[in-house]
């Protein structure tokens, strides 16, 4: 008995210890999954159930004719062609690129040009700041409605302002002409900070020693500017560029607080569109064939800067 | 470390210091003199406004100084509409996001940073590509997806989409793979667990990681329009920004009323930008430079 057992438990040890040596290492790693995944499991749910999951299952929604109280319909791409051949679409896709066209270049030239001029030494630099910054906190909603009353035509400060200056009084807001360009102006407003900040940010970190070599041979301060500034601004340039151009083409809130895509639908953007078509006239399914729409038009000039900048030799990605 | 260290705005510029006295006049005065007003009195005015009577808003020609401190505006829009409700609603809908955030994102950021286990890499890269992915296109199935499991017209509408994000669990990757690795192992050798050492050691040097995730998640869901929006149509349920731009469209020129309305939306931000300006703008330059 005792031998048997001895000569067992002296077979054992060998075959346990690989036995056991496996299911430990395999033990382990189940442990080292299950710690990871309870780190980072929630929110990899959360974000994928919200992002990735949804924007799927839209292009599955675009393809139906659905109002969601009655079943969905399948109508296979004819969401699309009706976008195509859609004169609103097409109004919106150029109120949408008119705005992006001329907030994205004039935030970006005001951002550099203000950050430049916080960067002296010169007094009151963190009141510019602070004033110039407060804009941003602002939400899209209370800024649109400050808009609405200082644009108001009759009794606005805009246009008390161009009374005093002799210029006559104008509709604003309340002219398809101008509606757009306010817009902007009051995006600028709520925007200009953030850009102001980045470009002092990335002012900041340009090596002085930079600056001093350019002095020695002799630069100017607008020599500096021009040929030191500029080129190490432009990787943060092109990096801002396409974040503020991101954000334009998807433009509501603003429209939304002043015009609600009027007057004459001058001031439609293609986020507004989506949202009048499907939460308003309840076209899901078309609503969503749209805002693939922008996201191909987001894509495609995304995609156009990235290489633009790649061809120019600016190194931001 | 580096990374947020980058990101703060230096007091003074870094041209070579000489000693703080007398600046002579430059012509920068110019040119930002009378940006910082056009910035700030838009702001100045709806203050001044909101104490203002309609009456008094709408003479001819305007003024820019209320003669007298009226309350009428804050009267009406506390007690017409549902403003306190709506301000509440903002109030929790802003706590649940920012606590969310910040631990959601900070225990998947620690995890993605520093834990090996299989699917990292998938998982990670899922996390990344949502980051391109527009919000408006999200829209529409999210309000299915919301109304088919109940949460369309409820608070919990508002505040879903803010309880983790793609760009905080990345701030919070980021920071954490700037850490020494020395301390947590130290932290290992000691005896903690890997959730120990995370709550132990590594945790209380995220400080300005999270300040930096706090306020970026404060403005954002304190601030958002466009999702409370679609998804609410309940006013009890409605946030103030939702609230604020409902009651537009019923006061279009009500205006002492509305920027009343606008203050009360708008205070609490400016107070706490006011406050603790460095820490906003370290935000504003973080989702600027590192997106």
């Amino acid at each position: 008995m005792t031998i048997e057992i001895g000569t067992a438990s002296a077979f054992r040890p060998v075959a346990t210890d690989d036995a056991t040596r496996r299911r430990q290492v395999r033990g382990a790693r189940l442990r080292r999954d299950v710690v990871g995944w309870s780190f980072v499991g929630v929110s990899t749910f959360v974000v994928i159930g919200l992002s990735i999951f949804p924007a799927g299952w839209a292009f599955f929604i675009s393809r139906k004719k659905w109002n969601l109280l009655s079943p969905p319909k399948d109508i296979g791409w004819k969401n699309y062609q009706t976008m195509m051949n859609d004169p609103d679409v097409w109004n919106a896709v150029r109120n949408t690129l008119f705005f992006t066209a001329v907030f994205v270049p004039i935030s970006i030239l005001l951002g550099m040009l203000i950050a430049n001029a916080l960067n002296q030494r010169i007094r009151f630099v963190g009141f510019y700041r602070t004033a110039i910054f407060i804009p941003f906190v602002a939400s899209a909603a209370a800024t649109g409605i400050l808009a609405g009353f200082v644009f108001e035509p009759n009794y606005g400060s805009a246009n008390d302002i161009l009374r005093r200056l002799g210029i006559p009084p104008q509709p604003f807001l309340e002219s398809p002409t101008q509606a757009m360009l306010v817009i902007v102006l009051i995006a600028l407003w709520g925007q200009v900070g953030f850009t102001v900040v980045v470009y002092l940010a990335a002012m900041q970190d340009i090596p002085q020693d930079v600056v001093e070599a350019a002095i020695v041979d002799g630069a100017n301060r607008r020599q500096i500017f021009r040929y030191v500034t500029i080129p190490a601004l432009a990787p943060v340039t092109v990096f801002t560029a396409i974040w503020q151009t991101i954000t334009a083409l998807q433009l509501f809130d603003l429209v939304y607080t002043t015009t609600r895509g009027g007057p004459l639908n001058s001031t439609a953007t293609l986020v507004y569109y989506v949202y009048k078509v499907a939460f308003q006239e309840s076209r899901f399914g078309y609503g969503a064939a749209v805002s693939y729409g922008l996201f191909a038009i987001t894509m495609l000039v995304t995609l156009f800067m990235v290489w633009y900048s790649r061809r120019t030799k600016i190194q931001a990605f | 470390m580096s990374l947020l260290r980058t990101v703060e705005i230096k007091e003074s510029a870094p041209v070579a210091r000489k000693r703080r006295g007398f600046l002579p006049f430059s012509g920068w005065h110019l040119l930002l003199m009378p940006t910082a007003l056009l910035f700030a009195l838009p702001l100045v005015q709806m203050i001044l406004t909101s104490f203002m009577t309609d009456a008094e808003i709408n003479s001819f020609p305007p003024h820019f100084i209320p003669t007298s401190i009226n309350l009428s505006g804050y009267q009406g829009f506390l007690t017409e509409s549902l403003a306190p409700r709506w301000l509440l609603n903002t109030v929790i809908v802003a706590t649940i996001s920012v606590t969310s955030h910040l631990i959601l994102c900070s225990v998947a950021g620690y995890g993605y940073a520093r834990l090996k286990f299989r699917g990292r890499n998938f998982g990670f890269f899922a996390i990344v590509a949502t980051i391109m992915i527009p919000t408006q296109l999200l829209m529409i199935p999210t309000y299915v997806m919301f109304s088919k499991i109940g949460v369309v017209d409820t608070l919990a509408a508002a505040f879903i989409p803010w309880l983790t994000s793609a760009f905080g669990i990345f701030l919070m990757r980021q920071f954490f793979l700037s850490l020494p690795k020395e301390l947590e192992e130290a932290g290992h050798i000691d005896g903690l667990s890997t959730f120990g050492v995370f709550r132990r050691i590594v945790l209380p040097l995220a400080k300005p990681a999270l300040a930096t995730l706090a306020v970026f998640t404060l403005l954002n869901s304190w601030n958002d329009l466009i999702w409370p929006l679609t998804a609410i149509s309940n006013q009890d349920n409605f946030t103030i920004q939702v609230g604020l731009t409902t009651f537009q469209g019923m006061r279009r020129t009500q205006w002492s009323v509305l920027m009343a309305g606008n203050v009360v939306a708008t205070l609490p931000l400016i107070v706490g930008f006011l406050m603790a300006q460095k820490q906003f703008v370290a935000t504003m330059t973080f989702s600027g430079l590192k997106g």
